[in-house]
């Protein structure tokens, strides 16, 4: 345990991903870029579910919203991405502190139920209101970052577009994973833990339960906007599909497969995920057949998810390597 | 230091707390008590703000606290533990107590500091009064249902409180517990001069350590005084001493 522990594993798989357009092809950086993305996504949604206690069916919600939000401010407003990028972020928190306001107010199923009930209110919208969003069609060609001035430079010159957007979203990602783990880490974190623990007794010690799941609700909805943000650019378009309930549901798999438990779980789930899908899709058409057989294995074998299953099996190594 | 009056609460009809009163002085140890279904756990309900009376009035030392969430009345200074053990299940000893500094000394709005070394000496002061100091890093939900109950009170502390109620803090526990347990409170107690109330089940606790009783019996009080009248007093022995003979 304490060997691998003592691996900087996180500072390793940042270093790789750097790497990834060096040495594999335009497809893998292609992948990675994808992942990043979902990472964050599923990361942010992870505040909600494995550190709050609050599932939610409707997380894809902010997610589109961050992706309309940076699409229409850089291809319609022509403004540049430093703007149109943190935008995502507080207009779908803006959002998410609107409709979290009627969420947290039911428990449970109901309060799920909820948060699927405004997504998809959110899905009819970016689908149905033609003159902002384009509705069904979609609103294609968002425009890169400008990297003119990036390229410019001596030394980091000369890669394409395409991978100077993977650079800049591994370091926007690197930044709002490290700020996530540092809110997780913090006395705020801890009283959504308690939250989650004892809501009854969190209340006994001083915790204004509903305020806090608000405040969780907020941020987690933010951090999903900045995610879309960066996604309406890297699908080159956005789409009205960004908040339909599908994507809710797919990062919601991610993050139960990777582990809800864990800080990094759902940024696993990710890569294992859209990892998997890429492979086992050139074999066969039954593709949500094998996952769902693969989610079952492991909501029953190892509740804890991949992330949850790597830890038991680090613990038990260790104790073979002491005996 | 709490005064209630005439609180009343029922549920569907059915009468649960019909028009309590009740004084505790600043510095005293006081004690409910009263058969199964008396209404001791709703009218502890409906001081600490987890119900709202129909009618009637808390003041917590001369201030009106009737009807304010749980969250409020913990921080004007109102601590309390529960009949059902009732703790942070997977959150570590140390933790369990930590996080009722952080919510008490209103740190909860931090989103930057690192957590684990906030408070640490109070919570390990807490810990260490309590006899669970070295069991700080275990996970709370695997310890013993004595020491949970034991850790309740140490959450309860935590908060700081200036009045403790404490519900049936000796539930489920055998013989040799309840008396360590009741001896702890009774020292805490006087250590950092809390004003205490607690129901019991345990009639021999309650007199050792109660300067007033209550009797409840179908949510109305039937005796109140010092634990020498309430034994004296024959409405007492007939509806409640006189069941357990």
């Amino acid at each position: 345990m304490t060997a691998l522990t003592r691996v900087p594993w996180i500072a390793l798989v940042l270093i790789a991903a750097f790497f990834v357009p060096v040495v594999g092809s335009r497809f893998y950086t292609f992948l990675a870029n994808d992942i990043a993305i979902w990472a964050l996504f599923a990361t942010s949604l992870n505040l909600l579910v494995g550190v709050t206690g609050l599932v939610s069916f409707g997380h894809a919600a902010y997610f589109g919203i961050g992706a309309y939000t940076t699409g229409l401010l850089m291809k319609k407003a022509g403004l540049s991405f430093l703007l149109a990028f943190p935008a995502a972020g507080v207009l779908a928190g803006a959002f998410a502190l609107v409709f979290g306001f009627f969420c947290v107010r039911l428990t449970r199923i109901y309060f799920a139920m909820l948060t699927l009930a405004f997504a998809q209110i959110v899905w009819a919208i970016c689908f149905k209101w033609n003159e902002v969003t384009g509705g069904e069609q979609g609103m294609p060609e968002i425009p890169y970052p400008d990297f003119d001035r990036v390229a410019a430079l001596p030394l980091i010159g000369g890669w394409r577009t395409a991978e100077y957007f993977y650079f800049l979203t591994l370091l926007l990602v690197a930044l709002c994973l490290w700020l996530l783990r540092r809110i997780v880490g913090s006395p705020f974190g801890r009283m959504l833990t308690t939250v989650r623990e004892n809501a009854e007794r969190a209340e006994f010690i001083g915790v204004n339960v509903r305020r806090y799941e608000l405040a969780a609700f907020v941020l987690a909805g933010a951090f999903a906007g900045l995610a879309g943000g960066l996604f309406g650019i890297f699908n080159r378009g956005v789409f009205p599909d960004f908040a339909y309930w599908t994507k809710s549901s797919e990062v919601l798999i991610m993050t139960l497969l990777g582990g809800m438990g864990t800080f990094y779980g759902p940024a696993l789930g990710a890569f294992v995920l859209i990892l998997l899908n890429q492979q086992i899709v050139s074999y066969t058409e039954y593709w949500p057949f094998v996952l769902g057989v693969i989610l079952v294995v492991l909501l029953f074998v190892f509740p804890g998810g991949l992330a949850g299953a790597a830890q038991a099996t680090a613990r038990l190594w260790a104790r073979r390597q002491r005996a | 230091m709490l005064e209630v009056r005439d609180v009343r609460k029922s549920f569907d009809g059915f009468l649960a707390v019909g028009g309590v009163s009740l004084r505790v002085e600043r510095g005293t140890i006081a004690a409910i008590i009263g058969p199964n279904g008396a209404g001791k756990t709703t009218f502890f309900n409906l001081v600490t703000g987890h119900l709202r009376p129909d009618a009637g009035a808390v003041m917590l030392e001369g201030r009106d606290i009737t009807g304010l969430p749980p969250h409020d009345v913990c921080r004007l200074g109102m601590g309390r533990s529960f009949q059902r053990t009732n703790i942070f299940p997977k959150l570590t000893v140390y933790q369990n107590v930590q996080a009722a500094f952080l919510s008490h000394r209103g740190r909860g709005a931090d989103l930057w500091s690192r957590v684990e070394r906030l408070y640490r000496d109070e919570t390990e002061g807490v810990l260490r009064s309590l006899g669970l100091l070295e069991r700080a890093g275990e996970v709370s939900g695997f310890l013993s249902h004595g020491a949970q109950k034991q850790l309740e009170l140490g959450i309860a502390l935590a908060s700081e409180p200036s009045l403790l109620l404490l519900d049936e803090p000796t539930a489920g526990m055998s013989a040799t517990e309840t008396r360590e347990t009741i001896r702890l409170v009774e020292r805490i107690a006087r250590e950092r001069g809390l004003t205490l109330l607690f129901t019991e089940h345990d009639m021999e606790v309650v007199f050792s350590i109660a300067q007033r009783i209550t009797v409840l019996h179908q949510g109305r009080v039937i005796a109140e005084g010092s634990p020498a009248e309430v034994r004296a007093d024959t409405e007492v022995r007939r509806v409640y001493l006189g069941e357990r003979r």
